[in-house]
């Protein structure tokens, strides 16, 4: 049966005309229409959002099961196109400031948006392939986009190179989980991998390339290596935009591939989420301590970050995606901050990436000393700021997967970290002031720093929106797979969510019962 | 009436406070600055105003926590917003708004760049202790506890000496690995009991073999923060290096947080824990006591001294409370509170001679009683204070704990006694080398004597010391019944415990017994 109801992709489906549209507009009106096209590519993202919640979150497949929309990647969505929204912003004014003014920069966004968005509702591992490439050719084009920079050219083909290889290893692994299972849909590979008795050790291996080509691009250790030199080499606004965005797609592309078609096979990925979450979080709590770069800094910030990320998945329970969800989102909020803040060091107009360019920022700006120096501790994970509960809930979830070994190594390494976040604020608070920065901060970034700020200092006054919205997303991926949800903990009695708790204990209850055959 | 949040209320109100210099000041710098002084002092007088209010409504005779509140927070998963104070926790939040105005005077004159920031950071500082002490949810405590080192290591890195930035690091990172275990600690507690709340934690203890993890991990935290004797060397660098006030803030109250931690969490959680690492705490307390007074005979910086007094005063503390009984217990708090208000005077004595002569080394002064009279004389008694004179509160708080100390141990009770004869030892040698012998050195004879500010900071800490020293039964009453109750629990907990380790036989005999 032809199945075309298109209702559930059409944010993705508005935004890919838009992109479209502005194209045109962009090839009749020449560079000059950039700041329009920018500020168009805002609204179409804003449309998008209203689109998204105008849809039904239900769980329904579209496109003969291509695509799939669900509560987990309606929220996913809901993230990106906030980031996206963030990162637009924060690169309208910079165009002009590094005169790299083109219009396609917007536009190219915008289509690296679309893939995003699409690999989070990727419910065919071909459909995953397509979403994946629109996406990263996309950001291919932009991390190049300086031409008559070194760097930037270095960073763009760097990029390329390596992330067709991960391109290459993620074909190779679909071939050989269609292979071995007989199909390229979701479902299907679930149910013929959990028909099987014994594990499938063809569409391990296969499951293993993707994940391996997917760790690329959340730049999981040790398929870390671009990430450091891309952050550096890339323009600013681009590396914010690779910072904030694609790794919360990339990472909601893993849980839905782990969680649905993979999910027979738990024990076998746990063991290499795990392996990938330690060494994140090792080598971003290490290789960071060393850097003069700003932009390289959080180029291993963002890897260990993802290292706590991943212990939610490794923890392979309800409240740990859902604790990976927190974290992005609290991840997302941090970065764009953070990032906002590195967009206004200018002196001269000459952009200054150096730690040491920081000095005595508090003497000489003080707002942005402040902005910045809270953006830090919260990435350092003290409370009472958000990025404090976004571990909390991951640290939470581990423990509740009985992980305690991982936890107790992620908060070690929580504090090594936090000895080169704390060296960004010794920088800016107890060093001699360098020369003044330019002042005229435009206002989008100001905005987002600012939104980012509030968001990071007020978390701890309404938790309750993000934390519920975030459960349902991960109940919606993670209940419906009849998982092992263990659980340890007795039922709070006041537990509103009293719903959605039978489920998972019949699960559990299921789950044991197999085990005990 | 009843129904206001009173706590919330005391614990925000400093918040608000910086909020408004922070945002409120706005004109010229000598203005912000002057402006920024008076209104911190104006709110934490406020906020200490407040804090007698609620000590007089405060009902004294019950062992409940009282003021209590409690809201959703994190509904979803059971993490509440709870608030209350009993006996023991409401005098820590006495010394904190009562330590924050000296403070705010103390920094009056000697805080010359970055006024309002320093002033909004110590407002924040008062909100997030007073906030660690009311907190009855763990993870809210922990929020409060942990909150603490943000305005901490900026007070102690942008207002410190020379050394600030190593010493602010080392504070910063010592303490965040302590707590960090102390974290997963409470998720553990949390995962296993479903529970936040502290007063049903402290109901119901979790099983012997994980008490024993727990206790560990949360001992890592306070036994930092106390600090103890193997990770105590963060503290004579953090004190040396901060301003003042910060020393003052930071050896009168945020020390207590490790202490009071002890009371709220190990003690009553984790009762049988507590009980099989009892000698250990002992013999760490009496390395503590012995080992950093002899470090402190040696010293030539007046401020690593009194530091180092402090970590072998806290050893005091660790001592009495381990021994579980009255008056150890009642002793340790009271030698928390006695030490919060005369460590704190010492800094402040120390205080006011380096703002005369910029230096610390005890060698550059010498004979000032001349010159000093008024000053010789307050430093004298809080020197004694800390020797632990009869008549001072620093007597009543080692009494006690050596008191009930020596009901559990006489060979600890006998080892940490030589502590209060070197604690007699170095602080009179300091006395001595300051402020009587002879005046050699030109520039420490012409120092001037205490002036207005000074004095507003010091008298009340006499008035304290003394009156806590003659009157103590004003504080012992209040905090006997919660001592009591914990002290009671915890035998109870003790006595139980054989009962669940062999559950099978014990009960089953019992039951037969009680059958026949």
């Amino acid at each position: 049966m032809l199945d075309f109801n298109l209702i559930p992709i059409l944010p993705e489906i508005f935004l890919a005309f838009t992109a479209m549209g502005l194209l045109i507009v962009g090839v009749s009106g020449g560079n000059k229409s950039t700041d329009i096209i920018c500020w168009a590519a805002v609204l179409s993202c804003l449309m998008a959002i209203f689109l998204l919640f105008g849809i039904s979150w239900q769980r329904t497949t579209v496109l003969n099961d291509m695509f799939i929309i669900d509560q987990f990647g309606g929220f996913m969505k809901l993230i990106i196109l906030l980031g996206m929204i963030a990162s637009i912003a924060l690169s309208v004014k910079y165009l002009y400031q590094e005169q790299m003014i083109r219009f396609e920069y917007p536009v190219l966004m915008l289509m690296a948006c679309v893939g995003m968005m699409l690999m989070v509702s990727a419910h065919n591992l071909l459909g995953l392939y397509m979403a994946l490439e629109l996406q990263s050719l996309s950001l291919y084009v932009l991390a190049a986009f300086r031409r008559n920079s070194y760097k930037s050219a270095e960073a763009g083909t760097k990029y390329f190179v390596l992330g067709a290889l991960s391109s290459g290893l993620i074909l190779f692994g679909i071939s050989l989980v269609y292979g071995f299972t007989g199909s390229i849909n979701f479902s299907v590979i679930q149910t013929s991998l959990s028909n099987e008795g014994a594990a499938n050790i063809g569409a391990i291996i296969g499951m293993v390339f993707l994940l391996s080509g997917l760790a690329f691009k959340i730049s999981a250790v040790p398929f870390h290596m671009w990430t450091p030199d891309v952050y550096q080499g890339a323009p600013t606004s681009v590396t914010a935009f690779f910072a904030i965005v694609p790794k919360v797609a990339a990472f909601a592309l893993i849980i839905r591939l782990l969680y649905e078609p993979f999910a027979p096979l738990m024990e076998q990925w746990s063991q290499i989420i795990l392996f990938l979450s330690v060494a994140s979080m090792t080598v971003g709590a290490f290789a960071a301590l060393v850097q003069d770069n700003l932009k390289r800094l959080l180029a291993y910030s963002s890897i260990g970050n993802m290292g706590y990320a991943l212990i939610g998945i490794v923890a392979g329970n309800e409240a740990g995606v859902s604790a990976v969800i927190i974290y992005l989102f609290i991840y997302m909020f941090m970065t764009a901050g953070t990032f906002g803040v590195i967009l206004c060091l200018r002196r001269g107009g000459i952009a200054s990436e150096k730690i040491s360019d920081l000095g005595g920022l508090s003497l000489t700006n003080p707002a942005l000393a402040y902005a910045m120096a809270i953006l830090m501790f919260s990435m350092s994970g003290l409370p009472p700021l958000a990025g404090f509960f976004g571990k909390l809930f991951v640290f939470q979830a581990a423990i509740d997967g009985e992980l305690y070994a991982l936890a107790i190594y992620g908060v070690i390494t929580t504090v090594i970290a936090a000895y080169y976040y704390l060296r960004i604020i010794k920088v800016m608070f107890f060093d001699d002031p360098v020369d003044t920065l330019d002042k005229d901060i435009p206002f989008a970034r100001r905005a987002v720093i600012f939104v980012s700020v509030i968001f990071v200092l007020g978390f701890i006054i309404k938790p309750n929106l993000l934390v519920s919205s975030s459960q349902s997303a991960a109940s919606a991926i993670t209940a419906p797979q009849g998982l092992a949800v263990k659980k340890t903990i007795k039922e709070p009695p006041q537990a509103a969510a009293a719903g959605d708790r039978p489920s998972s204990t019949e699960a559990a209850a299921t789950v044991t019962g197999a085990q005990d055959k | 009436m009843v129904d206001f949040p009173l706590l919330t209320a005391i614990t925000f109100l400093p918040l608000i406070g910086a909020l408004l210099i922070i945002f409120g000041i706005n004109g010229k710098q000598e203005d912000v600055d002057n402006n920024a002084k008076h209104m911190a002092l104006f709110t934490s007088l406020f906020t200490f105003a407040f804090g007698l209010f609620l000590f007089m409504r405060f009902d004294p005779t019950s062992s409940e926590f009282q003021f209590v509140e409690q809201s959703n927070w994190f509904r979803q998963i059971g993490i509440d917003y709870h608030m209350g104070v009993d006996g023991i926790s409401i005098f820590f939040v006495l010394l904190s708004v009562f330590l924050t105005p000296i403070c705010i005077v103390a920094s009056w004159n000697s805080i010359k760049k970055r006024t309002r920031e320093y002033m909004a950071a110590f407002l924040i500082l008062e909100s997030l202790m007073i906030g660690t002490f009311c907190a009855l949810d763990t993870v809210l405590f922990y929020v409060f506890f942990e909150g603490v080192l943000i305005p901490m290591f900026i007070i102690i890195g942008v207002w410190g000496g020379p050394r600030r930035v190593y010493s602010s690091y080392k504070f910063f990172l010592y303490t965040l690995l302590g707590s960090v275990l102390m974290l997963l600690a409470i998720l553990v507690l949390f995962m296993q009991t479903g529970t936040t709340n502290i007063v049903e934690l402290m109901e119901n203890p979790v099983a012997r073999d994980l008490q024993m993890f727990l206790w560990l991990a949360f001992f890592a935290s306070f036994a930092v923060k106390m600090p103890m004797w193997p990770v105590h060397t963060w503290l004579p660098d953090a004190h040396v290096e901060a301003p003042t006030a910060g020393s003052v803030i930071l050896a009168g109250v945020l020390l207590k947080m490790g202490g009071y931690g002890f009371l709220r969490f190990s003690i009553p959680m984790l009762p049988e824990a507590t009980e099989y690492f009892t000698p250990m705490v002992f013999w760490l307390s009496i390395i503590a006591i012995i080992y950093t007074s002899l470090v402190a005979l040696v010293q030539e910086d007046m401020k690593k001294l009194i530091a180092y007094s402090s970590v072998a005063h806290m050893g005091f503390v660790t001592l009495g409370l381990f021994t579980l009984n009255q008056q150890g217990v009642e002793g340790a708090i009271f030698q928390m509170l006695s030490h919060g208000l005369i460590s704190a005077a010492l800094f402040l004595c120390v205080g006011v001679v380096y703002d005369r002569l910029h230096t610390r080394e005890i060698g550059r002064y010498g004979g000032i009683v001349k010159n000093m009279p008024r000053y010789a004389t307050v430093f004298m008694i809080f020197m004694l204070g800390s020797v632990g004179l009869p008549g001072t509160s620093g007597f009543v708080g080692e009494f006690l704990t050596l008191l009930g100390a020596f009901r559990v141990d006489t060979t600890v009770a006998f080892f940490a006694t030589t502590g209060m004869v070197l604690g007699a030892t170095y602080m009179l040698m300091l006395y001595r080398r300051v402020v009587f012998g002879p005046q050699h050195n030109e520039d420490a004879t012409k120092m001037k004597d205490l002036n207005q500010h000074e004095y507003i900071t010091l008298v009340p800490l006499v008035l304290l010391v003394i009156g806590l020293g003659i009157f103590p039964g004003y504080i012992t009453n209040a905090i006997a019944p919660s001592v009591e109750k914990l002290v009671t629990r915890y035998e109870q907990a003790i006595a139980s415990a054989p009962d669940t380790r062999n559950a099978d036989t014990t009960t089953q005999n019992a039951e037969t017994g009680a059958q026949q």
